[in-house]
């Protein structure tokens, strides 16, 4: 049944993890030490997982004909609709747990919350989803103090990372008609709401890393109506490349 | 070939009896029952098995889902549907007394909440490495007796 808000809405939460999970397995076999490369991999895979199954419910509610690989493999950058904070490139390893360490967080109390959606389908897949988004979370708060509290090095690294992924962070909390429209209906989780648990959070670790928090600066934003910034292109180009010289083919 | 007529609660032990069989393509000493994939059998005049992923994006998924196709249709049950369910999220509470031992014997220690025991020396003096294995539902540990590494079922 067409839904086009609902439709919006599961790509932008399928989007998210599709986006992240590609620039996460950009580092499969790049990473510092093993551990790290199983994380990451592991990370990835939970959220292209995710995303199967949000851009599955948004095929159900978009125009006929499509599914999952439809939406992931043949829709161009004016299409996406993640937030710009997931599409920022990896940079060296700092800035790869800078980036996980806004997401992640906002993640799980967003994932928390739609456990509650009045959308049977996003509410199970919230309710599944919140478990493993749990380990990310851990992983990156980890890895925040490690870095902070570690070498001058380990820590300029982590510190140029926050300066560079931090712009992308009030997009997270954004509400536009649409979501508004889904908040309203029990569909949609307020991102206000979770917003202080967020704030929270992020100073506990940065804290615990003996960092302080990079100074407010004028937000970006624009991912979620699919104005995106450059790197979003060249992500695609990559990921979509086989059904882009082989249109159509099939696994 | 074995052509059933089970039907209601004999139905459901046959098809759950059936798919003790069918072994997890990644971890081979444990069965899809044993993990508690398989949920549930409805019975009637389009009987299905119900059947939940354990991690969103376990690659093995799709093999599961193949290998109990196959075993069905070995049994003679080509009407049987298979159904996937996301809800309630699988939880490692529901892998089988039986599916623990398997795995201890196997060399993964199964998950337990409280103390992560050595699988090879039985020893609790152990400590993590890593919490991302090599599958997504392990973690790596270390046993500080016997100084064997071991995979642990992460509780979930």
């Amino acid at each position: 049944m067409r839904d086009p808000a609902l439709f919006e809405y599961a790509c932008r939460l399928g989007d998210d993890g599709l986006v992240l999970g590609q620039r996460l397995s950009e580092w499969c076999g790049h990473a510092p030490m093993l551990e790290i490369d199983l994380s990451l991999a592991n990370v990835a895979l939970d959220l292209v997982g995710q995303a199967t199954h949000f851009l599955g419910l948004a095929a159900g509610a978009g125009a006929e004909g499509r599914d999952a690989d439809s939406l992931a493999f043949h829709r161009d950058v004016l299409d996406f609709r993640n937030c710009l904070l997931v599409e920022q490139p990896n940079g060296d390893f700092g800035q790869t747990i800078a980036r996980q360490f806004l997401f992640s967080n906002w993640q799980e109390l967003l994932f928390a919350d739609l456990v509650a959606s009045k959308h049977e389908g996003i509410a199970a897949i919230a309710a599944k989803a919140v478990k493993e988004v749990a380990y990310h979370s851990r992983l990156a708060n980890e890895w925040v103090v490690r870095l902070g509290d570690g070498t001058a090095e380990s820590r300029g690294r982590l510190v140029d990372g926050l300066e560079w992924m931090w712009r992308f962070a009030d997009e997270l909390f954004d509400v536009d008609p649409v979501l508004q429209s889904l908040i309203d209906a029990g569909i949609g989780a307020d991102p206000r709401r979770f917003h202080p648990s967020w704030d929270a959070r992020i100073s506990r670790v940065l804290t615990d890393a003996m960092l302080d928090a990079p100074k407010p600066r004028r937000a970006v934003v624009g991912g979620r109506i699919g104005r995106h910034s450059e790197h979003l292109g060249h992500l695609l180009s990559e990921m979509q490349f086989l059904q882009r010289a082989y249109p159509g083919a099939q696994w | 070939m074995v052509v059933t007529t089970a039907t209601g609660s004999d139905l459901k032990a046959l098809v759950f009896d059936l798919l003790s069989h069918v072994p997890d393509p990644e971890i081979p000493c444990v069965s899809v029952v044993d993990l508690g994939i398989v949920r549930d059998v409805k019975p009637g005049a389009k009987p299905s098995v119900i059947i939940t992923p354990t991690y969103t994006g376990c690659p093995a998924t799709m093999v599961i889902e193949q290998s109990i196709r196959a075993a069905l249709d070995r049994a003679g049950l080509q009407n049987m549907a298979v159904e996937t369910t996301l809800s309630p999220p699988w939880t490692t509470d529901w892998i089988s007394e039986e599916g623990r031992e398997k795995l201890r014997r196997y060399g993964i220690a199964p998950p337990q909440e409280q103390q992560t025991m050595c699988p090879q020396c039985g020893s609790s003096r152990t400590e993590e490495i890593s919490r991302f294995g090599s599958t997504p539902c392990k973690a790596l540990w270390r046993c500080l007796d016997c100084a064997e590494p071991f995979d642990r079922f992460k509780c979930h």
